[in-house]
């Protein structure tokens, strides 16, 4: 069977009948996810549908050339691991274990990922009791033996005070053998929630999945619920969203450049940097009255518009911040010492970065070009096309290099759209979800890659509601980063990658 | 007797301000109002009045590490000389003890930290006795020189010996103490480009995060021991740098204070230019500096 008629293909935002997608024996479908992915396709999402015999087995692929593929399998039992051949399944296997309870054979390191129950309730892949406490971050961890390693244990409290998660070293003085990261300590349960939704409440909290990407996942829940219903957003309200979604990209890219300079104890732009970030989360408040974009996007456009004056006071605000963002982040390459700390510091390889899947910014930073915008194109982005920005060091520098490209590929892109706004309605009505269909939605946050997919059942709710975000990705390229390198070096890198705690919790 | 006084005042009152004078330059390198001149007396005030939290696994090793480096820092702190003024104490050979009391004050901090037992202050007491070993002999190095030039062996006679026609007779050695002097002076009260004092990641803080287990009036008493050791090596520093003597006993004293003012700038202004250096790169400054002390010996000795 040729690899192609085993999946059907979609564009981004489309849906299509679940009975469209082919469904094929388990050896066949994971055979071809191996295969696919040795092809240049990529997972994008992979999850379960625990049902009473057994699991509905869903794979997303994301190829060249627009297309997304889909196929489907089926397993009772236990699900043999294909990470052995494909890391970049390894979280994804894990994660169907713990969320449809059962076991994966052959895993290297089978762990729970969220210490969360599975979502049925009614099977565990560890066989834990329903009255049995799962508390995240228990159990065993990676170890190095021998005397002159020591165990480095950081978090789940954060010295920064940000978000918790845990992080084992493993060292030999300065140096990391291995770094192990376990996180759910904030898992609310935002997928078990959805399921047999929307409900009133699905927007808001699809807006809090992570609170710095709130307009990345709002947009494509927004563009879940269009492809299902099949209706396309106003061109003003396209405008408006990708506007929003590259004010939330400046903001957070302008706040981590900052971060990035303090880490190496460089004052002065990581002042300067701070004060930007909040203008440029004013800008976005001017839009729609709070400044993390909640509220904006809406299924069926956005909930606010945009009117000719606001336009041009965003202009001109966006035209103030890009000299002074310019003027601070000039300072950081003038300064030899800075860059003296980002070079070599954290290096993940092109090799290591496209078997794990990184998405996003890291991907981009280890010479790889991988962008929605460009590879999946959605909504203004159908007929704008922002270059993709790729830096191909792989370190800290290289992570920099991207954030700032692409600040100046993003000014430069809402300056012009904001210039040719288009009139008209930003609201239209979003129609009833179709039944029995599957949607995905792609969208560029700023971390990367955000993906959401929806099974809707024969009443036309959501059977299923699968979020990946795109730290789900990443947190391992983190880990890489780490391998070999120095201890002191972990903040920066960490800062770095700047991923999310609880976009990756749910 | 108004000469001690004066030096016992200024010597228990200045030390808070250089961190204050040390962070309003950072502020106004990077464009923020900053904190008050004076809010490390009142950071200090509000420790004392706090209570303490001792943990279970450590002993009185713990309890004693603040006390001793406090005491020792402040004993080290009567023999050198402020402005051009006989310090309280002086013998032949006392800056061996000098140095040594620096030292005991930190084996003491190291000890205490060890004694909790977190990996993390292990890993800095590692690193802190790392440093010191090679920041140490710069200091014994730059010592011996002076005390070649000036043929004393006491401190008080070695740093006041230091004028504008000893700068004219070897000046270059004095300026490759200086540089190195300069060097330790940032690397042993944990400055940029060697260590970061606002940092708060455990991973990278090499002095603070000895500290961490302390806290109430023991914090106090050991960020207050830091900014005494910053002006002690100051002062030092100052004697070797920048000779200004004055017939007026009285306008020494101010000399003095301002040109500890000004040194505080100085080093705001070096963090503010400056990044961290890698960790791994911290040891081979602090070998540049002993190279040139060992330079400056060499220069005098031949």
């Amino acid at each position: 069977m040729s690899n192609d008629s085993m999946l059907n293909t979609l564009a981004n935002g489309e849906s299509i009948p679940v009975r469209d997608v082919p469904e094929t024996a388990l050896e066949v479908f994971l055979q071809g996810i191996v295969d696919l992915t040795g092809m240049g396709w990529r997972i994008a999402s992979y999850f379960g549908v625990p049902e009473r015999e057994g699991v509905d087995l869903w794979c997303i692929l994301a190829g060249s050339l627009g297309r997304l593929g889909v196929f489907r399998s089926w397993v009772e039992g236990r699900l043999p691991s294909i990470t052995p051949v494909c890391p970049e399944a390894h979280l994804f296997e894990r994660e169907i274990a713990e969320q449809c309870g059962i076991p994966v054979d052959d895993h290297p390191w089978f762990k729970p990922v969220r210490y969360q129950r599975s979502l049925d309730r009614a099977r565990d892949a560890w066989g834990r009791g329903n009255d049995e406490p799962i508390l995240p971050g228990v159990g065993d961890f990676y170890r190095v033996g021998g005397e002159e390693v020591h165990e480095v244990a950081v978090g789940p409290v954060h010295a920064g005070i940000i978000e918790p998660g845990h992080f084992r070293f493993q060292c030999h003085g300065e140096t990391v053998f291995h770094l192990e990261i376990a996180l759910g300590y904030q898992h609310r349960g935002i997928e078990r929630a959805l399921i047999n939704g929307p409900q009133a409440t699905s927007m808001a909290q699809m807006e809090t999945i992570a609170g710095d990407t709130t307009v990345g996942n709002a947009t494509a829940y927004a563009m879940i619920r269009e492809g299902l219903a099949g209706m396309t957003p106003s061109p003003q309200a396209e405008t408006i969203r990708a506007v929003a979604l590259e004010l939330e990209r400046l903001a957070n890219h302008c706040g981590d450049m900052g971060a990035l300079a303090g880490d190496v104890g460089f004052l002065p732009t990581m002042s300067f940097c701070g004060r930007i970030r909040g203008d440029f989360l004013n800008m976005t408040a001017l839009l729609c009255g709070s400044r993390f974009g909640r509220g904006l996007v809406r299924p069926g456009g956005t909930y606010f518009g945009c009117e000719p004056g606001q336009a041009a006071e965003l202009a001109r605000r966006l035209e103030e911040a890009r000299r002074d963002y310019g003027g601070a982040v000039e300072l950081l390459w003038d300064s030899p010492s800075v860059m003296a700390r980002f070079e070599k510091t954290g290096r993940v390889g092109s090799d290591d970065a496209l078997a794990l899947g990184l998405v996003g910014p890291a991907a981009r930073a280890c010479g790889i070009v991988r962008d929605v915008r460009h590879d999946h194109p959605f909504g203004l982005y159908r007929s704008f096309h922002p270059p993709v920005c790729v830096e191909p060091g792989g370190d800290v520098l290289a992570r920099a290099l991207v954030r700032w490209k692409e600040s100046q590929v993003s000014m430069e892109f809402s300056l012009d759209r904001l210039g040719s706004l288009p009139g008209g309605d930003s609201m239209s009505a979003c129609g009833k979800m179709g039944k029995g269909r599957l949607a995905v939605a792609l969208v560029e946050g700023w971390r990367g890659e955000v993906c959401h997919v929806a099974i809707t059942d024969g009443a036309g709710k959501f059977l299923r509601y699968k979020v990946t975000d795109p730290s789900f990705h990443n947190w391992s390229g983190l880990a890489m980063a780490l391998r070999g390198g120095q201890i002191s070096d972990f903040p920066v890198c960490n800062k770095s990658f700047n991923l999310s705690y609880c976009g990756f919790d749910l | 007797m108004i000469d001690l006084l004066i030096h016992l005042v200024l010597i228990i009152l200045i030390p808070p301000l250089l961190p204050g004078v040390i962070n309003r330059t950072k502020a106004a390198f990077a464009g923020r109002t900053g904190a008050p001149l004076l809010q490390p007396y009142y950071d200090l005030y509000r420790l004392l009045r706090k209570g303490t939290v001792f943990s279970r696994t450590t002993t009185w090793v713990f309890r004693a590490g603040p006390i001793v480096t406090l005491a020792a820092t402040l004993a080290a702190a009567l023999f050198i000389p402020l402005g051009n003024h006989a310090p309280p104490l002086s013998f032949n050979g006392d800056m061996i003890l000098f140095v040594y009391l620096l030292a005991l004050g930190r084996f003491f901090t190291t000890v205490a930290a060890l004694d909790t037992g977190s990996s993390f202050e292990g890993m800095g007491a590692a690193r802190e006795v790392t440093f010191s070993c090679l920041a140490e002999p710069v200091v014994l190095i730059t010592l011996l020189v002076l005390s070649r030039l000036s043929g004393s062996l006491s401190l008080a006679g070695i740093l006041t010996h230091s004028s504008t026609t000893l700068w004219l007779a070897s000046g270059a050695s004095l300026i490759l103490l200086v540089a190195g002097l300069f060097m330790v002076l940032l690397a042993e009260n944990c400055r940029i480009p060697f260590d970061d004092p606002t940092t708060h990641l455990e991973l990278t803080m090499i002095h603070e995060v000895l500290v961490l287990d302390h806290s109430g009036p023991a914090f106090g008493m050991i960020t207050y021991g830091a900014a005494l050791k910053l002006s002690i090596l100051s002062a030092l520093f100052l004697h070797v740098a920048l000779p200004l003597r004055n017939a007026d006993p009285y306008l020494d004293w101010l000399v003095f204070v301002i040109s500890m003012i000004l040194l505080a700038v100085a080093i705001g202004v070096v963090e503010s230019c400056m990044a961290r250096l890698r960790m791994t790169r911290v040891p081979q400054m602090l070998l540049a500096a002993c190279v040139m002390a060992a330079f400056a010996m060499i220069l005098v000795v031949r």
